[in-house]
């Protein structure tokens, strides 16, 4: 029998010199062969590559333990999954199940939470852009809204107008909790009063009638003190609404914005290390609560998150198609799938897994994806051995933003499955094809082409 | 070839290049590589060597002959 082959490398030897960050050794390679249980190999056989693919069980644990945080420590704790994180239907159904009411922040989310059997009174309607249609559909059928700016003021007037009667909705706060850049944007701001303003606006108005306060602070909030800080100034100013305006407020919704275990391009410790627990957001965000709130006392808490419940439940495997060497000296890989299915590839370094161990010395390497762009770089910098075309690498966490963001551009978007608790493979969106993307296309006539031959 | 001939390499894969003062580690596979090329030995030769020695197809060789050869030219060797 032949000796087991193993890729010729050549590595320059650097002594003496000083690494701050220091390389992965040789052992630190990392493999991963199976998804729950589900060898990465018959995935692919059977749904093909790239695929996106899902944990049932990691999706259900992370709803359990931050559900817990949060419920254990304050009485009245409701979940609103953020649909934009990722709206396949199974996944929202599977956040359903466990309790989540929908969080949507525009018509087509709305109409996909309604699709999905959400009654209106379990939607929470956020956002800068809700059209009038949709307004009017939401209000009719008793969805949570929440008021980003003083045109949908005047737009909810309207709705009141129409239907004769006052409506309660919420108030969108942008703040300073400690947070920058400060996520200005969105809904009024507290500290210059024009939060207040708007308020009064609406008692002026005496069609709506504030009922809630929503605040999101931003993304990937490392700092558990910003929402303490957050959730104080909320429960202030709703006391200054009820004194001024006698306006009662029965929800605080504080957003989403937890982190999940990934890694922040540019973050030096690993996520595990770097990033609070969820139970230290749970306690920051209770004790504020209970120090702020008058005694008995208990508004909804609603939280909207999204990326800490899903992220690291979700996979992307990918196929190496092409290996190359830079003219620079770099080794180089094309992979089936690029930054048009891992968008968050801008900001966040993967953890990225071989499907088998492979001997050789590791390289500093560069994934680029399928795309003829320059920027379709799934990761410009990582610590591979010599791989080969055909293997399959399991990229993680990609399960926020991934597959909503992902394109229809240049190639397919591929197949996502979902691994069910009992190592069931469920298909949960085929992969697409050229119907998907010419569907909707009318060619005028006088471009139609004879068929030739 | 010049310059590979110029190179003190062990058994270990250990190489040196007393023109620079660099050394370098080389693997199995590039080591066997690497004497081959010192001896004139073709690419083509190479990978058929490499095919017939090791558990590795002709096609993956000649790949990886190439992908050396590239790998020993920006490293100023050949």
């Amino acid at each position: 029998m032949k000796p087991a082959y193993e890729k010729p490398v050549i590595k320059k030897l650097h002594n003496g010199l000083m690494n701050k960050f220091g390389y992965s050794p040789a052992y630190a390679r990392k493999v991963r062969t199976d998804i729950d249980g589900v060898p990465v190999a018959d995935l692919v056989e059977k749904f093909g590559s790239p695929l996106f693919v899902y944990s049932e069980r990691i999706l259900r644990q992370k709803y359990r333990q931050m559900h817990t945080a949060f419920s254990t420590r304050y009485p009245n704790v409701v979940f609103g999954w953020s649909y934009k994180t990722n709206y396949l239907n199974a996944i929202c159904a599977l956040m359903h199940q466990q309790g989540s009411i929908a969080e949507v922040v525009s018509g087509m989310e709305y109409e996909k939470a309604r699709a999905l059997g959400v009654p209106g009174e379990n939607i929470i309607f956020n956002g800068p852009h809700k059209a009038q249609a949709a307004l009017e559909t939401a209000v009719r059928e008793g969805a949570m809204i929440n008021v980003d700016h003083l045109d949908e003021i005047y737009a909810l007037e309207r709705v009141a107008q129409k239907l004769g009667r006052q409506l309660h909705v919420g108030l969108r706060l942008n703040l300073d909790a400690g947070v920058y850049p400060q996520w200005s944007r969105f809904g009024f701001n507290l500290e210059s009063g024009q939060a207040l303003e708007a308020a009064k606006r609406m008692k002026y108005g005496g069609k709506l009638v504030l009922s809630g306060l929503h605040c999101h602070l931003g993304t990937f909030i490392m700092d558990a003190g910003a929402y303490a800080r957050q959730v104080e100034k909320m429960v202030a100013f709703g006391c200054e609404l009820e004194k001024a305006f006698g306006y009662s407020i029965e929800y605080l919704d504080i957003g989403g914005g937890f982190p999940s275990k990934s890694r922040l391009k540019g973050v030096y410790l690993p996520p595990e290390v770097a990033l609070p627990a969820i139970d230290e957001y749970a306690e920051a965000i209770a004790q504020a609560l209970t120090k702020a709130l008058r005694p008995g006392d208990f508004p909804k808490l609603i939280l909207e998150s999204g990326r800490a419940l899903v992220d690291e439940a979700g996979f992307l495997i990918t196929t190496i198609t092409a290996t190359k060497r830079l003219p620079d000296g770099t080794r180089a890989y094309v992979a089936d799938a690029g930054v048009n299915l891992l968008f968050t590839a801008n900001w966040f370094k993967f953890n990225i897994e071989m499907d088998r161990e492979v001997g050789g010395v590791n390289e500093q390497s560069v994934i680029y994806g399928p795309l003829c762009m320059n920027i379709d770089v799934v990761d410009e910098s990582v610590l591979l051995p010599p791989l080969s075309c055909g293997m399959r690498l399991t990229v993680s966490p990609v399960g926020a933003y991934n597959h909503t963001q992902s394109l229809q551009f240049i190639e397919y978007r591929p197949a996502s499955v979902l691994i069910g608790e009992r190592g069931e493979v469920d298909l949960i969106r085929e992969a697409e094809d050229l119907a998907d993307i010419t569907r909707r296309e009318r060619m005028p006539k006088r471009f139609a082409q004879e068929e030739v031959g | 070839m010049h310059k590979l001939s110029r190179l003190a390499i062990n058994e270990e894969g250990f190489v040196f290049n007393p023109t620079t003062g660099d050394s370098f580690q080389v693997s199995e596979t590039g080591l066997v590589i690497l004497g081959k090329l010192r001896d004139g030995h073709s690419d083509e030769a190479i990978a058929q060597a490499l095919a017939e020695k090791y558990e590795v197809s002709l096609e993956d060789a000649q790949r990886d002959v190439a992908d050396f050869r590239a790998s020993l030219k920006n490293l100023n060797l050949i």
